[in-house]
């Protein structure tokens, strides 16, 4: 894929004449013209050399601007539109931010703070000049914590496509989708796949289940992605019947078994796949047998290009597409001095395959005993009812916390009844003893109608 | 259910739930000698406080520990008041 002094669109054009296309809400974009196109009007030029602030809200209009600005900007910073008007200006301050891009749906001008502001449109115009590669752009890409301010994480193209390298070309033309917003470390491997290999077809928050997969199916999509959040609520809609990709990919979150069989089931034909990838550690690997975890001769193969390693019980990764480091003056080491990124993540070894436990900081202490909300979680997710659930802690006076469980349950199908709010809060209960330590137990459940799901796709745990 | 048929009734069933034998409850039984680990007292008090509304341990004022079952229902009812 891209070698050094190429940029996004050599990379692309280097594999001969693209024939896919871009297809957002608001237009479409073919690949094949964006040599002598631009979405900036006559303004590319003023963002030559500039740390520019990617601020439009409409995602085609953010792909154009990485296509077009990749070797022109000196950096790009990926803005997510969830980012909270708060932390913007140490965003602008530490990225060193002197241009921004923006549409009708950023924030006015004024109050991101920036003088040179160019508006990028959906859609393309003639570009009179040729283009010329004069940087090695850093793309700035933001954390997505729940809460504190983000941290700006430094990719480069060579970084950011490491796991495509090599990749042969597929032999059937490929059309991807994400549910994932491609300003995220997620979409953004979906995005450089994609305009590498085929077309995409670009989500839109403000689109329901129903409607965008109208538009993939229109589009003939053969493979798509998102998180195990967005699966279980595609899932949950019922309309998962409306595209029939070949290739299920889930990343982002621990995927439990209940949704790789929900997967399965409403894809009996599809590969499957989990993928474990970080903004920080990059991809470090896909699994395609359709179980959870992953097979333990993945982690201290030599030579791998990408290193595994498990140290305190936590997953380790070392390889050319992790980030080079956060932006910041003071800021923290990114890579450990062997080069291996903590991912934060817990893995236990089980029968020959690593499960992941959760986050290292989302332990609830019962007592002094160890609890991983995601292990709960996927044994309640394993009852035939319950389509997703929520682990969390409870403050409690005796032992400091108590595991409490929010659970929510599927639709019947046709022809089905189902059993009563008390009966299945006593079976998940049931089943959670038969499987899991005492203390690991809920002390109470709770079924609720719907759980939140944060902007990037992920389930939102309290105080996370 | 008064508060005291409240507690008695989470008593039996939280023992009966984490597999314990539960002594007879009187208000001399000590609660170490109840039969209940930490955990099924935890779980107890997190389950009166959504049943009564109430949690006398997260109080401001400075609660006495209860030793006996008596000064547990006790603690309940004062608190309730």
């Amino acid at each position: 894929m891209p070698s050094d002094g190429l940029s996004l669109l050599d990379s692309i054009h280097a594999r001969g004449a693209p024939s896919g296309q871009l297809r957002g809400t608001l237009g479409t974009v073919a690949l094949a013209d964006l040599p002598r196109a631009t979405a900036f009007g006559e303004a590319l030029e003023k963002l030559r050399g500039r740390s520019v602030l990617l601020a439009a809200r409409d995602q085609l209009s953010a792909a154009l601007s990485l296509l077009e600005l990749d070797g022109v900007a000196r950096r790009m910073v990926l803005c997510t539109p969830d980012l909270k008007p708060e932390h913007l200006p140490g965003v602008i301050r530490t990225a060193e931010v002197d241009a921004c891009v923006r549409d009708e749906g950023s924030a006015p001008a004024q109050e991101i703070g920036i003088a040179e502001a160019v508006p990028v449109r959906p859609g393309l115009a003639p570009l009179r000049a040729p283009r010329r590669r004069t940087a090695t752009t850093e793309w700035i890409l933001l954390t997505s914590g729940t809460t504190g301010a983000p941290k700006l994480v430094l990719h480069t193209l060579a970084s950011l496509t490491h796991a495509l390298a090599g990749q042969p070309p597929p032999e059937q033309p490929v059309t991807w989708s994400t549910f994932y917003d491609i300003r995220r470390y997620g979409g953004l491997q979906i995005f450089l796949r994609a305009v590498h290999l085929g077309s995409l077809v670009l989500s839109d928050p403000r689109e329901a289940v129903g409607e965008f997969f109208d538009r993939v199916a229109a589009a003939g999509v053969t493979h798509i992605s998102g998180t195990p959040s967005h699966w279980r609520k595609a899932l949950m809609s019922g309309l998962t019947a409306r595209i029939q990709p070949g290739y299920v990919r889930l990343s982002g979150e621990i995927p439990d078994q209940a949704v790789l069989d929900g997967l399965k089931a409403a894809y009996p034909k599809a590969i499957v796949a989990h993928a474990f990838a970080s903004t920080e550690a990059g991809v470090a690997f896909e699994v395609r047998d359709g179980r959870a975890g992953f097979p333990v001769t993945l982690v201290g193969a030599p030579g791998a290009a990408v290193e595994l390693k498990v140290s305190e019980e936590t997953l380790r990764i070392r390889s050319g597409g992790t980030a080079q480091r956060y932006l910041g003056e003071g800021a923290e080491a990114l890579r450990g001095p062997d080069g291996f990124v903590d991912t934060g993540d817990r893995v236990e070894e089980r029968d020959g395959r690593y499960y992941f436990l959760g986050r290292r900081g989302g332990i609830i202490n019962v007592g002094g005993l160890k609890v991983y909300p995601e292990e709960v979680e996927a044994v309640i997710n394993s009852h035939p009812w319950v389509r997703l659930s929520l682990v969390r802690p409870r403050r409690n006076p005796i032992t400091g916390a108590v595991v409490a469980a929010e659970v929510v349950l599927r639709e019947p199908q046709a022809g089905e009844d189902r059993p009563a709010p008390e009966l299945l809060v006593r079976e998940v209960t049931e089943r959670c003893r038969q499987r899991l330590a005492a203390h690991k137990v809920p002390a109470m459940i709770r079924i609720v109608p719907s759980l939140e799901i944060s902007p990037s796709g992920k389930l939102v745990r309290p105080g996370a | 259910m008064s508060v005291r048929s409240t507690i008695t009734s989470q008593f039996q069933q939280v023992a009966v739930e984490q597999e314990r034998v539960l002594s007879p409850l009187s208000d001399e039984l000590k609660l170490v000698h109840s039969g209940l680990d930490s955990l099924s007292f935890a779980i107890i008090v997190a389950r009166l406080e959504d049943s009564l509304g109430i949690d006398p341990f997260n109080s401001t004022e400075a609660v006495e520990f209860p030793v006996t079952f008596g000064d547990f229902v006790r603690l309940y009812e004062n608190f309730a008041k």
